[in-house]
């Protein structure tokens, strides 16, 4: 026999912390945080007073110092009298630079081997699947040492281009493979060079102007105009005519054996060109599988469908299934983008002068601020990484369901 | 809850021995082995032989101080670093003493809180060149592309010597000594520099040594010497009169031969505080009375030590030179044992 009544408005009593399941949650939450907080200030504070005792603190004076060193990759202005955070500087935008090259090609190689490998034809897909298994099962790392060994073993170095008979040519007398890099020839810009290139800008977005109004001329009409023929000609006619016109004001730089290494022109450095080739190569089997994910994710009705509906195979696949699969393929293609960013700090092992190298290798080692270094590179990678987070996150948002 | 309590104290009692720790040199006595840091591989001066067996002129050292400390000169735990990882070991604490042909500079030493008890080779950073350059001088190298091996004072020597020159050059940075011959046999790089110590031991690996020449050249001063850390002046002390029994030992003509005779007893009354028939050293050391004969016996006299490793008749073949006694015009010169 019970009677149902309104319970009476009890008050609060210190045992219901643990009794009341209202509020027992909160009670081991905060229990949990007070550990949590006092074991992580133990440790600091042991560190610090370790520190103490050894004699050393924790100081960034170093950064205004001089490096000392030569870097030999640098896309800004260094010199060895520069400071270390200039030195830290060099190497960001070199981890930058090859981190966003290999993101790019390791894209375009994973759409590749992702689509091939649902080929129906046999001997591709099974060349994908080994692709895929290979690259993906040994170790970035060793692949990098890999690719950067074989290149300086089977590439001449500058001196086998050198004597009347050399054993090593320059591709088309313009373009020099050797074992410390690629030589490419580097643009002179004369006097009304900015003509051309301003020229060439407003080409390529006539170009997009032109597509847009196919495009639309297409939806609105039905008038199906050609693509691909005027988005060429649009893109170089114009650019061509200028640059004769104004008497040819952008010259080559080619490179020529001088000393004891070739000089001018652009050189693209061997341990650049074997870090990019590694990761790229190595996340791009990643990517393959992520690619084929998405894919498979569509279900077969979607390709039926728009079968049943006259689209070639070709059109499918670009119009139908990759939209699609877009939304299964992104939030795991960001974590393969973090990943290359964060491996390419295995680029010492080649020689590469990436932040790792710079201000986490020779700096630290020349001023013996290990902790501050390694700090700052803790939070350069930290910050990049959920930059890239950031940026992908709003593309994800932009190609997601939209569900109305 | 009794255990928790237990295991609570346990980690309160580790972690204050871990902060207050005793002298290296009880550690190293409880521990029955001596952790040395030395290089992941450069003949002649630390290098893993066939069996396994570290062997080398700093190697000797680790031996010696082991032999000193605890009478047994194979109670060592060699510990390969690298350029980069070896200040960091010597600090933590993973590493007793440094022999790694570590230059003694400023910065280390004061900066980085490091004690360097001596020198024990004076060395100077040189060029190797291929023969077929037709190079026969430091100052011919502009525009050369040159292997470093990073993590050393070699890169700014390097980069002060190119800029006092007013020539250019392209370096390129390498973790280990055998990465970077790779590279130079390979053609990568026109020049590989480091200490010119490092540059014979290294040449002497070449399957064709001839072929490779060394530059007059030498841009720099590096006293390589073994180091412990700041602050613990008994273990420095150990190292220090370690490494000055060795080199006393040359001078007065101590040798692994004779030492078992002269240990008995001689007329010089310094060999006889050296090798503890006299006197009171190794007590003051904390040490046993014998622990400089010991240190001799474990691979001879520094003299020995030289030429069984590095000295003219190994492949490496470097002459004494500036490392000769002081009797012989090098720089060799230990304080007197009184």
């Amino acid at each position: 026999m019970t009677t149902m009544t309104d319970p009476p408005q009890e008050s609060f009593r210190l045992s219901m912390l643990l009794n009341d399941t209202r509020y027992r949650s909160y009670t081991f939450q905060f229990i949990a945080l007070i550990v949590l907080i006092s074991s992580i200030a133990f440790l600091m504070s042991n560190l610090f007073s370790n520190l103490a005792a050894a004699g050393l603190n924790i100081s960034y004076q170093f950064l205004g110092s001089p490096a000392g060193y030569d870097i030999n990759q640098t896309l800004v202005e260094y010199t060895s009298q520069s400071t270390n955070a200039r030195a830290a500087l060099v190497g960001i935008l070199n981890t930058l630079l090859v981190a966003f090259l290999a993101c790019v090609t390791a894209t375009v190689f994973g759409v590749i081997a992702g689509v091939l490998r649902l080929s129906n034809n046999w001997l591709v897909s099974k060349l994908m699947s080994f692709y895929v298994e290979i690259f993906r099962n040994i170790p970035v790392l060793i692949w990098i040492i890999i690719i950067f060994t074989i290149m300086i073993a089977v590439l001449p170095g500058p001196r086998a281009f050198r004597g009347d008979d050399p054993a090593a040519s320059m591709v088309l007398n313009a373009v020099a493979f050797t074992n410390r890099g690629v030589y490419i020839p580097a643009p002179v810009w004369g006097p009304g060079s900015l003509v051309v290139v301003a020229t060439f800008i407003l080409s390529v977005i006539g170009v997009f102007a032109y597509r847009r109004y196919a495009t639309n001329l297409l939806y609105a009409t039905g008038r199906l105009l050609p693509m691909g023929w005027p988005s060429l000609a649009i893109l170089f006619v114009p650019t061509l005519l200028v640059y004769f016109i104004m008497g040819m004001p952008i010259g080559l730089d080619y490179p020529a054996l001088k000393g004891f290494n070739f000089s001018g022109g652009i050189k693209v450095g061997g341990p650049l060109i074997a870090l990019w080739f590694a990761l790229s190569i190595y996340t791009g089997a990643f990517i393959a599988e992520n690619v084929r994910a998405g894919i498979q994710a569509i279900s077969k009705g979607q390709s039926e469908a728009a079968g049943a509906l006259g689209l070639r195979p070709g059109r499918i696949m670009n119009l139908v299934v990759l939209p699609q699969a877009l939304r299964v393929i992104i939030p795991p293609l960001i974590s393969q983008y973090l990943n290359i960013t964060k491996n390419s700090s295995l680029a010492i092992a080649v020689g590469y002068a990436d932040v790792t190298a710079t201000l986490g290798g020779i700096t630290l080692n020349q001023t013996g601020r290990a902790i501050e270094c390694v700090l700052l590179l803790m939070l350069f990678y930290l910050t990049i990484s959920l930059s890239i987070s950031a940026i992908m996150n709003v593309y994800n948002n932009s190609v997601k369901l939209k569900e109305r | 809850m009794k255990k928790s309590v237990f295991f609570g104290a346990l980690t309160v009692a580790g972690l204050a021995a871990g902060v207050a720790a005793a002298g290296t040199l009880d550690d190293v006595k409880a521990r029955g082995k001596l952790n040395c840091g030395v290089t992941t591989g450069l003949v002649g001066f630390a290098a893993p032989d066939a069996n396994g067996e570290w062997n080398g002129f700093d190697v000797s050292v680790c031996r010696a101080v082991a032999a000193a400390v605890l009478g047994d000169a194979s109670a060592v735990e060699f510990v390969p670093t690298t350029g980069k990882t070896r200040f960091t070991a010597l600090a933590s604490g993973e590493i007793d003493m440094l022999a790694r042909n570590t230059t003694w500079t400023f910065s280390r030493d004061v900066d980085l809180k490091f004690t360097f008890v001596g020198v024990n080779y004076y060395d100077g950073q040189g060029f190797m060149v291929p023969k077929e350059l037709g190079v026969s001088s430091a100052k011919d190298l502009d525009g050369a592309t040159v292997c470093i091996q990073t993590g050393t004072t070699t890169e700014l020597n390097l980069a002060d010597f190119f800029r006092s020159n007013n020539i250019s050059y392209e370096p390129v940075p390498i973790e280990t000594n055998a990465e970077a011959q790779q590279q130079y046999l390979a053609g990568a790089c026109d020049v590989y520099t480091t200490d010119a110590s490092g540059l014979a031991a290294t040449r002497a690996t070449f399957e064709a040594p001839g072929d490779h020449v060394l530059l007059p050249e030498i841009i720099s001063k590096e006293p390589l010497g073994p180091l412990v850390r700041h602050g613990d002046n008994e273990w420095g002390d150990v190292v220090r009169w370690t490494l000055n029994a060795l080199i006393t030992a040359e001078e007065l003509g101590v040798t692994s031969a004779n030492i078992s005779e002269m240990a008995a007893g001689t007329n010089n009354p310094e060999i006889n505080r050296l090798l503890g028939t006299e006197g009171t050293l190794g007590e003051m050391l904390g040490v046993d009375a014998d622990w400089a004969m010991k240190a001799i016996s474990a691979g001879g006299n520094y003299g020995e030590i030289f030429e069984k490793n590095i000295g003219e008749s190994t492949p490496i073949g470097l002459a004494r030179g500036l490392n000769a006694q002081w009797t012989d015009g090098g720089l060799i010169y230990s304080p007197p044992f009184r």
